[in-house]
């Protein structure tokens, strides 16, 4: 046992030097205009953002689950806590940073990972959707009554990100379209905002620091909301993230013990000042595109980070923000599924409903938790919708017309119970009814009570009602009879 | 004894592999299932780009391109390792071996193991692997994880296969050495061959008793029985019976000690492996 520990565990560190610290580079280098962008759509200084970035990148490296993936400060959470800044100020924010993380292990802990098996395909590209379209609209204020130079740059940035890459694959072409229109706006002296002037950068390494709130139980009451949204979404994108990860580099994960790396990353990332984060879907692509697999990988990108944030800031302080808006607009293409657009017109109308519900949720209330839940539910109702079509009822009339046998066959529950009564003749004048349940499955109490309705009326109307397998029929109700642990419980479940 | 499980894995020890299955399954009139293990795809599969940008479907772009070339490796991983299967059959069915199975299985070779040991009496394995063969004397990785993990007894075949005649127990009086000698005991594989015990230490009361205990009962199946107790460093004093005596298997109880200890002063096990030239079998 203590074998197979100890060379998964150099495996996961020490199995793809190279590449790993290769990619780390590459992913340090884009982390850097992102942490700054998302350090701005929150409202606080970039150094928030950056000192986030690095300590969410480290610790995930050695305590999260999914080797290779890459967490930090992001715009799905960064989102969330605009009202928490501009209401109560920064103390405030690291305060539910903190909680965000107590309540991530809690959810750890009670393994609610598991809960990611009712968030949908639909829901996810939702999701994906919706995040990249609140990436764009953080970009807005740069582009809304900003001199003609600015679209000139963000253009520019754009073409360079995008066409760099022909040229050679080896230096990233974000780092090349800052360090061009830096060059540019310097030399030209062109008056542009830039980074320095969005707030402080980081000039020391971050330091052990307490939020300083008062400790009583109003300020609970004001961060746990913005707590718990930023926990549930920072899980659901990590999560998510962790099983695209897993799927491109054909491995598996340990999800629970993600949950619990991601809250320890952001209780450990509050007291050092910086903001919640969780698992980048962008960035995690660009790590495994560069060859990243370990958690060497993860690890090296936030030590780089820091090294770079702490080394370079004054020349940071001079980065157009035309720049940043430029590699802001490529994540949020490279994020959206383009393919999805396509899929809606080939996919099941329900399943693309489902997406765009996600979708205009997120983007009507800013918050992706709020668009995931709408799209949980809707999936839910469209999936009971279908299951209760498989139901039918049908009958034969003894010889002598006075006894007729009806057999139910199919799934009989709260969203079938009204089919079932209408299935039924009332009016029809016998002696007999049999009902024949063996064949159907009662899930749940509303079916039981319209069973008990269809008996009492048939008793009313003066027929004698026998009711046959019902005893197989309601062995589905397994929460009330416990069957569901007894061996060979699906064979009977399901076979009867 | 029923089963025999051979590993093979395409190195140069795979011939004795062959042969010394064949000899235990001919001497246990066992029937053997050959297995291969295609190894994880480690490492970045793709070309590295560093561009650091994302088109539009980047993720999808790149799943394909990942799984392209994932799919190209394992299907050469896949043909080689039938190719690797005929040929041991077939040297299996030349050496007079008529009941043997392949099988071909992705994963990790302990863990596949472990999955597959269930029915097996004996695991037969090289004592290096494919990749091992640039250092001489080293062993291959996956002999000491295979010894902690399994519960059955291995065989660890060496380079060549010689004809055995005389084997040697190492016994120290503990519960994986009594273990050795119930494989014995318990199995016609050894039957008829001349027995040598060896104990290393110093010659107190209570090891000559469990020694002669042992001794008696092995003498009682039949076996010709030399029994010994030499002082001085346990690897070294067998290694030189080995020699001295022309003993040409050694049996042994395994890895009696936890992992931290072997990592201070070292495995006496890994130790004898390395230095006797001839076919261990390893209880547990």
């Amino acid at each position: 046992m203590d074998t197979i520990f100890l060379s998964r565990l150099r495996a996961e560190w020490l199995g793809n030097i190279r590449g790993d610290l290769l990619a780390g580079l590459v992913v340090a280098l884009a982390l850097i205009p992102e942490a700054i962008a998302f350090s701005i759509i929150a409202g606080v200084d970039p150094k928030v953002g950056l000192y986030a970035s690095f300590s969410i990148a480290v610790i995930t490296a050695i305590v999260g689950g999914r080797p290779g993936m890459i967490s930090a400060a992001t715009a799905a959470t960064a989102v969330l806590m605009v009202t928490l800044v501009k209401d109560y100020g920064l103390q405030y924010l690291l305060v539910a940073t903190v909680l965000a993380g107590i309540l991530q292990v809690l959810a750890g802990l009670l393994r609610l990972d598991k809960v990611m098996r009712f968030v949908s395909r639909s829901v996810m590209t939702g999701f994906v959707n919706a995040l990249a379209i609140l990436i764009f609209m953080a970009q807005l204020p740069e582009l809304i009554n900003v001199p003609w130079i600015t679209y000139l740059m963000v253009v520019g940035g754009l073409a360079i990100i995008y066409l760099f890459p022909r040229l050679t694959k080896h230096i990233p072409s974000p780092l090349m379209c800052i360090a061009v229109l830096t060059a540019a706006s310097l030399f030209l002296g062109l008056d542009v905002r830039t980074v320095g002037d969005m707030g402080e950068l980081p000039s020391t390494l971050p330091m052990f620091l307490l939020p300083d709130v008062p400790l009583t139980l109003e300020t609970f009451l004001i961060v746990l909301p913005y707590s718990a949204a930023v926990a549930a979404v920072g899980l659901l994108e990590s999560l998510m993230t962790a099983s695209i990860v897993d799927e491109l580099t054909d491995t598996t994960s340990n999800k629970g013990r993600e949950c619990i790396g991601q809250g320890v990353a952001n209780m450990a990332t509050g007291f050092i000042g910086g903001m919640a984060g969780c698992a980048m879907i962008g960035q995690s692509v660009i790590n495994v595109k560069s060859g990243g697999r370990g958690r060497l990988s993860t690890f090296a990108a936030g030590i780089i980070l820091l090294a770079l944030i702490v080394g370079v800031s004054d020349w940071v302080s001079v980065i157009p923000m035309a720049a940043l808006v430029a590699i802001m607009i490529m994540v949020s293409i490279g994020t959206f599924n383009w393919e999805s657009l396509k899929n809606l017109k080939d996919h099941p109308r329900s399943s693309s409903i489902v997406m765009l519900a996600t979708v205009i949720g997120v983007v009507a209330t800013h918050n992706l938790a709020i668009g995931v839940l709408t799209g949980v539910l809707l999936s839910g109702l469209f999936f009971s919708w279908k299951i209760a079509q498989i139901f039918r009822v049908s009958s034969t009339l003894s010889d002598d017309e006075t006894a007729r046998t009806y057999v139910v066959e199919g799934q009989l529950f709260f969203a079938s119970a009204e089919d079932f009564l209408t299935a039924f003749d009332f009016k029809e004048v016998l002696e007999h009814v049999t009902i024949d349940v063996r064949r159907s499955h009662i899930w749940d109490i509303s079916s039981v009570a319209a069973l008990d309705t269809v008996v009492l009326k048939f008793r009313r109307e003066g027929a004698r009602v026998d009711v046959i397998g019902l005893n197989e029929a309601s062995e589905t109700i397994v929460d009330k009879l416990g069957i569901h642990d007894k061996p060979g419980a699906l064979e009977r479940l399901m076979g009867h | 004894m029923s089963r025999i499980l051979a590993l093979f894995d395409g190195s140069i020890y795979s011939q004795s592999v062959c042969n010394h299955t064949s000899w235990a399954a001919e001497r246990g009139s066992a029937s053997i299932d050959v297995l291969h293990v295609l190894g994880r795809r480690d490492g970045p599969g793709a070309p590295a780009d560093f561009s650091g940008s994302l088109n539009a479907d980047a993720r999808a772009i790149l799943l394909a391109e990942l799984a392209q070339l994932d799919e190209q490796k394992a299907i050469l991983a896949q043909k080689r390792g039938r190719l690797i299967l005929d040929e041991a059959k077939a040297c299996l069915q030349r050496a007079g071996a008529t009941d043997v199975t392949t099988k071909l299985r992705h994963g990790d070779l302990v863990e596949t193991v472990q999955d597959f040991e269930g029915g097996t009496d004996l695991i037969v394995i090289g004592k290096r692997g494919e990749a091992a063969d640039f250092a001489k004397l080293h062993l291959g990785s996956n002999l000491e994880r295979l010894a902690r993990s399994s519960h059955k007894p291995i065989l660890v075949a060496s380079r060549a296969f010689k004809p055995i005649s005389r084997f040697l127990i190492a016994f120290d009086g503990s519960a994986s050495a009594l273990k050795a000698v119930e494989f014995v005991e318990a199995n016609a594989l050894l039957r008829g061959l001349e027995c040598h015990i060896l104990m290393v230490g110093s010659e107190t009361e209570e090891a000559k008793a469990s020694l002669d205990q042992t001794t008696t009962r092995l003498q009682a199946l039949g076996y010709t029985v030399h029994a010994k107790i030499e002082s001085g460093q346990a690897d070294a004093v067998i290694a030189a019976a080995v020699e001295s005596e022309g003993i040409d298997l050694l049996v042994m109880g395994a890895y009696g000690h936890s992992r931290i200890r072997n990592l201070i002063i070292g495995s006496t096990t890994t130790e004898m492996i390395r230095s006797c030239k001839i076919p261990v079998i390893l209880c547990r």
